[in-house]
């Protein structure tokens, strides 16, 4: 009998998450709740220097008179912020020698996932800091960076030994009062990774991080802030997997980067935290900052494949200040079940000649709501700007959603800016076309939502494009072949 | 929320004026006095007020009229069935009415009776003043197969000092008849003018309506229009917004498709000049199958003008087989002109295609120096690639006299030439 789209709904919905299990790693916790002392506590914990701790305190003290923001297409039941655990680190604090002295569980916990460090290591020569709940076990490929006077360490230690490079371009980008959830994550961040690239180096290898929310009840706070002085380029990588937990875990993560004269950063995000069961029930909350700023001529791009967590509400932007700079989105982003997804981008021209160039693709399935939200906005000394949108939707359900919010605001004469949207379900005539040369239905579903997301997988880092293209067919399974 | 952020109290704006004779139902004025009494202005901090300030509106006062007052005004048609207002009241003097088979044709003001079903919702600030102060309006009622030829002119023509309208309009398409109607919003010798206007348009089944929107009030007007259209099975919409002038517009239109097979079409076009602001807010709701709306606005803007485009069409749950389009096209021809638009699509149906399409830009230099090449000068070279830009929805405008009176209203207030 042939794969009908109904069988696929069906299938979809008992998909069940692949990466749920939780590793008995025993961890270093602090008692629930947030108030001065436990961001005290926390930096005390991480022996942190004076300056970090007053931006802390400064920052939740802005935080305390924020109130959460809820103009976004999502329903949720709001965190208890009192409720959360804001640091939690695994116990053993010795730093490891070699890959073989790391806890033999964390390496199981590794493999599970799929990232075996050693095989990635030897095929993609990807040097990999895997976060492990907030703290930094493993860290590869470092001396090699070190030659070439690339530094990418986690956030704790760059703290410790790079101050003045954390001081002079941390909540730069993403300031402290930007918004709640960055607030919140200036306030109690625990660790994450900083990347700096030095004037005229190209990072000679993708740079990786896998974060990982382990602890139950850990709220997850990342920082992660890549520097490319000028006429530097790097591309990282960030990709993440959760254990099945029934209670929402929240995520508020704030990334920065700093493209200085002539640079370029690559950042390519897939994302896979556990979206809650068929019924909508547990799930990841991920309110993620993400912004990048670009000096003259200097580039940055977005690629995100998103098919997790319950509630995404991220916008990756670009601030185009310098002349000639060029800021790039590219997502995927594919909602099944109950799952929610508010996603999109910014795009802020203030320079002349800028250029941004947008391309959302969403999937919804299930009973899912997938939103593009984007703003394009053209200040009115960018002369010349140029900005491309294209925002399509596909629909797999009658009973989910797919929505677009593109906010255009154009101050300049000289500017010129298009944006296109579509929505439609995978046409009847095309799948027609595919089982008429002896494809099946569910073979033609897969080829169709693969060439749908190809313009996005096809900026995605070779060696992560094979990975998002497996989460694109865990997320889907049963349509793509 | 809004008593936090807002600091200007509605009562004050509304507070020279008299409440409404109107026979709207009881219940319903209750519920708009209460909401001005409780509501402030809105902000920008309002999601449907983002674009457009209304601060310094709301700071004023103006005064309405008590007797009508008598004006002059441009006329668009040759219609035999002309009504004419003066500041938002009826003036029989100037109206010409003509008895034509199944068409009632009636201003508010001598009988209100229709307004006891009226089931408009207070839905801002703007409709509750309106449902509080309205005046007068005009009440159309087509009765079912009948096809009125000519076009009905409303025209509604402000005049005087810090003068304020409030017009409620009730226009009814009974099934399988076919009708068009012109609101002609125009100024003379007028200062400081503030129009709210709501027309409730119900299209029932197989029924074929067009309606024009003409607002040329000078640029020191304010106009706040909302037209709230329902559309039934097999029925025929067509509306054609034109804001040519003013100094705060701002057009709603909500159109909500309530029966199967319906089509949809909304055009708009709006240039702005001096520091006119212009925005204009349009949603279509599909909440049944099988229909289809098409969208098309463009704007063009100049001085230090600015234009809101919010274009928001719904596809319901179960409404499959839907198919809307939507499409906005702006152009800047000045530095301190500004563009807003939002495009926006919510679809909770599979088996539809929807798409939108923004674009703003200039004119294309390379066009007028092929133009310029010619023999044709700079200046005539960009009013004629202007003119073509907008005249795509001018195209649109099935009703000749209605296209000419727009192209010859561009001519004396740009120097086009079509």
């Amino acid at each position: 009998m042939s794969y009908t789209e109904h069988e696929l709904a069906k299938d979809l919905e008992n998909q069940e998450y692949k990466f749920g299990f939780v590793s008995n790693i025993e961890s270093d916790q602090i008692p629930k709740g947030l108030n001065e002392d436990v961001i005290r506590i926390i930096s005390a914990k991480k022996e942190e220097p004076q300056w970090m701790l007053d931006f802390r305190l400064n920052a939740f003290r802005v935080w305390s008179e924020m109130t959460e923001p809820d103009w976004a297409h999502v329903h949720y039941q709001k965190p208890n912020f009192q409720d959360i655990v804001y640091y939690s680190a695994p116990k053993q604090t010795k730093k490891y020698e070699s890959w073989d002295d790391v806890d033999p569980e964390m390496k199981e916990t590794m493999k599970k996932l799929g990232i075996s460090m050693e095989e990635q290591k030897r095929l993609t020569g990807v040097a990999v800091d895997f976060v492990m709940d907030s703290v930094s076990v493993a860290t590869s490929f470092k001396s090699k960076l070190k030659e070439l006077g690339i530094i990418f360490c986690s956030f704790s230690e760059a703290v410790q030994e790079y101050p003045e490079l954390v001081q002079k371009y941390m909540g730069t980008v993403v300031p402290t009062s930007d918004n709640f959830y960055a607030a919140l994550n200036s306030a109690v961040f625990t660790d994450g990774s900083f990347c700096y690239i030095p004037k005229g180096v190209r990072c000679p290898m993708e740079l990786s991080t896998y974060f990982r929310i382990n602890e139950g009840g850990t709220g997850q706070f990342e920082r992660t802030l890549v520097v490319a002085d000028e006429g530097s380029y790097v591309s990282y990588l960030e990709g993440c997997t959760a254990p099945m937990r029934d209670e929402n875990q929240l995520h508020a993560a704030v990334v920065e980067l700093v493209s200085l004269d002539n640079a370029e950063i690559k950042y390519s995000t897939v994302q896979n935290w556990y979206p809650g069961d068929k019924n909508g029930k547990g799930g990841i909350f991920n309110f993620v900052t993400k912004r990048g700023i670009c000096e003259t001529n200097a580039k940055i791009s977005w690629t995100q494949v998103e098919t997790g967590s319950a509630v995404t509400w991220k916008y990756p932007s670009c601030i185009l200040k310098g002349d000639h700079s060029i800021g790039e989105f590219y997502s995927v982003a594919v909602t099944n079940n109950y799952q929610q997804a508010d996603t999109g981008t910014k795009m802020i021209h203030l320079g002349r000649n800028t250029k941004s160039t947008i391309i959302s693709k969403g999937i919804s399935a299930g009973k899912s709501s997938n939103s593009y939200r984007g703003l394009v906005q053209i200040h009115k000394g960018a002369h010349n700007a140029r900005n491309f949108s294209q925002c399509d939707s596909l629909l797999m359900t009658d009973e989910c959603g797919a929505h677009t919010f593109p906010y255009i605001e154009c101050k300049n004469s000289s500017a010129k800016i298009e944006h296109e949207a579509t929505t439609s379900k995978i046409g009847e005539d095309q799948i027609f076309y595919c089982k008429q040369r002896g494809i099946s239905e569910e073979k033609a579903i897969g080829l169709i939502v693969n060439g749908y997301c190809k313009e996005v997988l096809n900026q995605l880092p070779m060696e992560f494009a094979v990975e998002a293209q497996k989460l694109l067919t865990i997320s889907l399974e049963g349509s793509v072949g | 929320m809004e008593a936090t952020l807002m600091t200007t109290n509605s009562t004050d704006f509304t507070k020279n004026w008299s409440p409404t004779a109107l026979s709207f139902p009881k219940k319903l004025i209750e519920q708009a006095t209460e909401f001005i009494e409780t509501t402030h202005f809105p902000t920008t901090r309002d999601e449907h007020w983002k674009y457009t300030r209304l601060a310094k509106l709301s700071k004023q006062q103006f005064l309405q009229s008590k007797v009508a007052a008598t004006a002059e005004f441009d006329s668009i048609s040759n219609s035999n069935n002309r009504l004419v207002f003066v500041n938002g009241l009826f003036n029989a003097g100037l109206s010409n009415l003509t008895q034509s088979n199944g068409l009632t044709l009636t201003a508010l003001s001598e009988n209100s009776a229709v307004l006891n079903q009226t089931n408009v919702d207070v839905i801002d600030l703007f409709s509750a003043m309106n449902i509080c102060f309205a005046k007068d309006g005009i009440h159309v009622h087509v009765a079912k197969n009948q096809t009125i030829e000519t076009p009905i002119e409303i025209v509604f023509v402000q005049t005087g000092e810090q003068t304020a309208a409030v017009i409620h309009n009730q226009i009814t398409i009974d099934e399988g008849a076919k009708a068009s109607v012109i609101l002609n919003f125009q100024s003379k010798n007028a200062k400081n003018t503030f129009t709210n206007v709501i027309s409730n348009v119900s299209v029932g089944k197989n029924a074929h309506f067009t309606l024009y929107k003409m607002q040329t009030e000078n640029e020191t007007a304010t106009f706040i229009g909302t037209e709230n259209v329902t559309q039934e099975r097999d029925s025929y919409f067509h509306i054609h917004t034109s804001t040519l002038n003013g100094l705060l517009v701002r057009n709603n239109l909500n159109i909500k498709v309530i029966g199967e097979n319906a089509d949809t079409h909304l055009n708009g076009m709006y240039l702005g000049h001096g520091s006119m602001h212009v925005d204009n807010h349009t949603v279509v709701d599909h909440t049944v199958a099988n229909c289809e709306s098409n969208e098309l606005y463009k704007g063009v803007m100049a001085d230090k003008s600015t234009g809101v485009f919010n274009g928001k069409v719904f596809v319901r749950k179960d409404a499959q087989k839907i198919n809307a389009f939507q499409s906005n096209g702006n152009v800047l021809l000045s530095d301190d002109a500004t563009i807003n638009s939002k495009p926006e699509l919510e679809i909770y149906a599979d088996d539809v295609k929807c798409s939108h399409g923004s674009t703003t830009g200039q004119l294309d230099e390379e066009a007028v120096f092929y133009l310029r090449a010619r023999g044709i000068s700079e200046k005539a070279a960009r009013q004629l690639m202007v003119s073509a830009f907008i005249g795509d929805v001018i195209n649109k405008i099935d009703n000749t006299e209605v296209s000419d009176y727009l192209t010859s209203k561009l001519e004396t207030m740009f120097g086009w030439d079509f």
